[in-house]
């Protein structure tokens, strides 16, 4: 995809963060995608986090599916393994790669298309399952590398570039993921950095499925007048039910807040996501409340943005399955193969 | 009229309606034969459905130890008035009617050249028990008693039976025990015994086991070390998971701990079950799935990303009739095409072949090590005939201590003392690349998988001499896969000869008992087995050396004949296909039937 190799200079005054690494350290090849392009903030927002999370990149495993959002993992985290897998398929790879070793950090990246679409089966049976990941669709409702076709995830009415109106009911794939259980759920925009980096640190240091559905203007295809998810009409449209400061373990608090202000939620390490409520009736980890809120303002025509529902004691696929804490793929024969003693037994059964 | 008689040869068929229960009564009765030394090799005939269909049990008792179908009924157990008619037409002229005589039925019901044996079995059940399910399960276990009398088997051998069985549930034991010889006395005190067919004590049966297909490769699964399933339910394959997790249960929860060194997912579909064993292939598991035919083609995109991104995947595949829906409950060969072929683009993958349960186990624990080693999908490619049926087969052998093979994992240590690593660079010749886990090291081995194409170092490239250095490679490692994979095994004619015959599969049992039949009659051919595909030099050799190699299998259209014509270049006319495809296991009737024709025609044409 690129063919300019990025500078490997740092600056040498560039901060180091506790595990030792610049933030350049979290970086990927020079990505190929549109100047402009919402992805491209999204995959910064994503190396952030990850700088301020003091995660070591080579414990990141970024899967992806097919499309544009899908060739971002290649823009980020360099020195992570990335697998760009199968159209719509990325949630079963990420669901296999998961169980084979769950000592990693998996970060799930896709698209509208890829989601919605195509891989809408296993979008929603990953959410059920409680995959421990953080699942991440750049939403732009518009099919990028194919040239501009609708997505699922475009409104009805919405007009295409060429000014076809789209009669399709959209895929809420927010509404999907709080109704088929996923324990984190969230919906941001590309183009607000302040809050979309710390709802990515809250997902990756959630202890079961977390989504965030982050829209993500298509500036070739999908941010002209009459489309939803241009950049102009979701600054327009936008309404966020919070702000959220993400926390780590024993991090001094300095700013203070009056009263029924704020919340402060724990997640299942210690870390605290602090809400500064916008919405003074709003409720996070209510999920029914945090669905009715979602239908109600969406049939207003507004993007409602923020951390919308999370169960701060999430469990995920390896607590249901009651799988070793040692990682799968570190065993060997001797802990494995029940050897040839067992196998007389069981011939014997079988005489 | 001549009344069949036979000692120790013949075949018996159970007509049942399925859900009566009847399946255990029948096993219990080919258990009881074995138990006198006698091999059995049973088959179950059933349809796609749950309760009140037509079901049959065929068990072809058989001194010698032909396991094939042999074809045609000595003795029908006719215990299903729905297919009274058929089943009384399929008994071989001479052959004898078991059927329970409580209802009368008119003299039109029966046939003059088959001798008749009622019993009450109803009447007696129903004189002992109350429960109507009781009534139902113990007339299926005083059936198996009354004919133990009629074919000759020891009481003694069902008392054992059923102590092994019900050890520690003595009220069981008792009831069945009882059940048994109120069969047993009614025949004692009403009907001549034993009849022209019988069974006689032998010592054939040696220290063999009788298992099925299916729970031997789930076995054969957890002693290869896998330790991710993933599956969609479908018959005839969906016994492997459901036996993968019995045993799981046995053997791999830490006993200090409780907690599994295995993780089984009942996925969404065949997309999502193939998909996390990429996924967990790629993260360094042994993972596999298992399915049939259908299954595959909607697994066939992934199975080409594995192929093409180089990721250790095992697939069982338990064959069932196709195209389409096809004959789910019915057997075939009919996938050979579809695995080998399997996804969009140039690929190959390889299959391996086992002929019954013991191989079953043996080839599922090989595909692992093969996947990790070939860093490639295997399939195991066996069918409903020897999945889904118990056979009696070798034991199951693992030799002690014995590893597994890893393949070419490149380690963090060795990446740190500066071992050059390109995830598709061939440096040892037999072009398998390095691999490097996810997490390994901070700094180094670290490769963005995809499934575009890309240069020795995993960079993306649309390079032309790039694409062709990486098929050119995967060809190589086809060709490495050839060595290492089963070899075909060659059983030589009594005579030198220039016919020789390839088979594989379940096809084998029915073929040998062919080759001995055609012996007889003056026909002699070398016989070669393939065990897997890629194909060695030695079927390259095999057929260049007769000048006509008969390939005979169970599908219509002679797709391993396919195969073997295309990847070696024979003229197609030097290969006469056998085909067998009616969704019943082939017989030796049939394959020495065919053989013999067009061989005799062969000699014909030459004397003329």
């Amino acid at each position: 995809m690129t063919y300019i190799a990025k500078p490997r200079l740092h600056h040498p005054t560039l901060h180091t963060n506790k595990v030792g690494y610049t933030r350049r350290d979290y970086e990927g090849r020079i990505s190929t995608l549109c100047a402009g392009c919402g992805h491209d903030s999204i995959s910064a927002a994503i190396i952030q986090a990850c700088w301020e999370l003091d995660i070591e990149p080579h414990r990141v495993a970024k899967l992806s599916g097919i499309g544009c959002s899908s060739k971002t993992p290649d823009y980020f985290l360099g020195a992570s393994h990335g697998f760009n897998t199968v159209h719509g398929r990325m949630p079963s790879v990420l669901t296999g790669a998961n169980l084979a070793n769950r000592d990693l950090l998996y970060l799930g990246v896709s698209g509208d298309g890829d989601s919605a679409s195509i891989g809408l089966g296993q979008f929603a049976n990953a959410m059920r399952r409680g995959v421990r990941m953080a699942y991440i669709v750049e939403n732009n409702g518009v099919y990028g590398l194919t040239k501009g076709q609708f997505s699922a995830t475009a409104d009805r009415g919405s007009k295409s570039k060429k000014g076809v109106i789209n009669s399709d009911s959209p895929v809420d794939l927010v509404g999907i993921a709080l109704q088929l259980g996923a324990t984190y759920v969230a919906r941001s925009f590309s183009g607000d950095k302040a809050q979309l980096i710390p709802l990515i640190k809250g997902a990756i240091a959630h202890g079961g499925a977390a989504f965030i559905d982050v829209i993500s203007p298509c500036v070739t295809f999908n941010n002209h007048g009459g489309s939803t998810k241009s950049y102009d009409y979701v600054r327009q449209h936008n309404e966020a039910v919070s702000r959220i400061d993400f926390m780590v373990p024993g991090e001094e608090i300095t700013t203070s807040y009056a009263p029924g202000e704020v919340v402060d939620v724990a997640q299942h390490d210690g870390s605290i996501l602090r809400l500064r409520k916008l919405h003074a009736d709003y409720d996070p980890t209510d999920r029914t409340v945090a669905m009715n809120y979602m239908q109600q303002h969406s049939a207003r025509g507004e993007v409602v943005t923020g951390l919308l529902y999370m169960d701060p004691l999430a469990t995920d696929l390896h607590t249901a399955l009651n799988t070793s804490e040692h990682p799968l793929n570190a065993f060997n024969a001797p802990e494995l193969c029940p050897g040839g003693k067992a196998l007389e037994k069981i011939n014997a059964a079988l005489r | 009229m001549k009344r069949i008689e036979a000692v120790n040869d013949f075949v018996i068929k159970f007509a049942n309606v399925n859900g009566s229960g009847s399946a255990s009564a029948n096993e219990l009765f080919a258990k009881a034969v074995m138990r006198m030394g006698v091999p059995v090799s049973p088959r179950n005939i059933f349809p796609s459905n749950i309760q009140g269909m037509p079901t049959w049990y065929e068990a072809r008792v058989c001194e010698k130890g032909y396991h094939g179908r042999r074809g045609g009924v000595d003795m029908m157990v006719a215990m299903n008035p729905q297919t009274w008619d058929t089943d009384i037409a399929e008994i071989e002229s001479g052959g004898y009617l078991f059927y329970d005589s409580t209802r009368p039925l008119p003299p039109s019901k029966f046939r003059d050249d088959v001798l008749t044996l009622g019993v009450p079995l109803t009447d007696i059940a129903n004189a002992a028990y109350t429960d109507p399910r009781q009534r139902q399960l113990f007339k299926n276990i005083i059936y198996v008693g009354a004919l133990s009398v009629l074919l000759g088997v020891d009481a003694e051998v069902f008392e054992k039976l059923f102590a092994e069985q019900y050890k520690g549930k003595e009220r069981l034991l008792e009831s069945n025990i009882k059940a048994l010889h109120m069969g047993r006395d009614y025949v004692k005190t009403h009907m001549a015994y034993p009849l022209g067919i019988r069974v006689q004590r032998a010592d054939n049966v040696g220290d063999q086991i009788f298992t099925d297909g299916n729970s031997a490769a789930a076995l054969g699964l957890v002693y290869g070390g896998a330790t991710v399933a993933a599956w969609y339910p479908i018959t005839p394959s969906t016994s492997v998971p459901e036996a993968f997790q019995k045993y799981c249960e046995k053997f791999r929860v830490d006993p200090a701990t409780g907690q599994h060194r295995y993780a089984i997912v009942q996925a969404e579909d065949e997309l999502a079950s193939i998909g996390m064993v990429v996924g967990a292939g790629w993260n360094g598991a042994r993972a596999f799935t298992a399915t049939s035919g259908p299954g595959v083609s909607l697994m066939t995109e992934f199975i080409g990303l594995a192929y093409f991104a180089e990721i250790p995947v095992t697939i069982v595949n338990v064959q069932r009739g196709g195209p389409s829906t096809g004959m789910p409950t019915r057997t075939q060969q009919a996938d050979i095409l579809s695995c080998a072929y399997a996804s969009h683009g140039d690929t190959k993958h390889v299959l391996l072949l086992p002929q019954d349960p013991h191989e079953c186990f043996t080839h599922s624990a090989a595909a692992l090590d093969l996947a990790d080693r070939l860093q490639t999908p295997i399939f195991v490619m066996t069918d409903l005939d020897i999945g889904m049926n118990q056979r009696l087969c070798k034991p199951f052998v693992w030799e002690e201590g014995k590893g597994y093979d890893r393949g070419k994992v490149m380690t963090a240590e060795e990446l740190e003392a500066g071992k050059d690593f390109g995830r598709y660079k061939d440096v040892d010749g037999d072009g398998i690349p390095w691999r490097t886990l996810p997490g390994t090291h901070p700094t180094k081995g670290a490769f963005f998988t995809r499934g575009t194409t890309r240069n020795p170092y995993a960079m993306y490239s649309e390079r032309g001499p790039d694409y062709i250095y990486n098929m050119e490679r995967l060809l190589r490692k086809f060709k490495t896969a050839a060595d290492l994979v089963p070899q075909p095994i060659v059983r030589k004619a009594k005579q030198p000869t220039r016919f020789g015959v390839i088979y594989y599969g379940s096809t084998s049992p029915a073929m040998r008992e062919a080759l001995d039949v055609l012996e007889t009659q003056d026909l002699h051919l070398d016989a070669m087995r393939l065990c897997a595909f890629p194909f060695p030099d030695s079927v390259q050799e095999f057929i260049a050396s007769h000048d006509t190699v008969f390939v005979v299998e169970q599908n219509r259209d002679g797709q391993m004949h396919s195969l073997i014509v295309n990847e070696l270049d024979f003229d197609p006319a030097k290969l006469p296909r056998v085909l067998h495809y009616d969704g019943t296991p082939i017989t030796a009737r049939f394959i020495a039937g065919a053989i013999a024709k067009r061989m005799e025609a062969a000699k014909k044409k030459e004397v003329a």
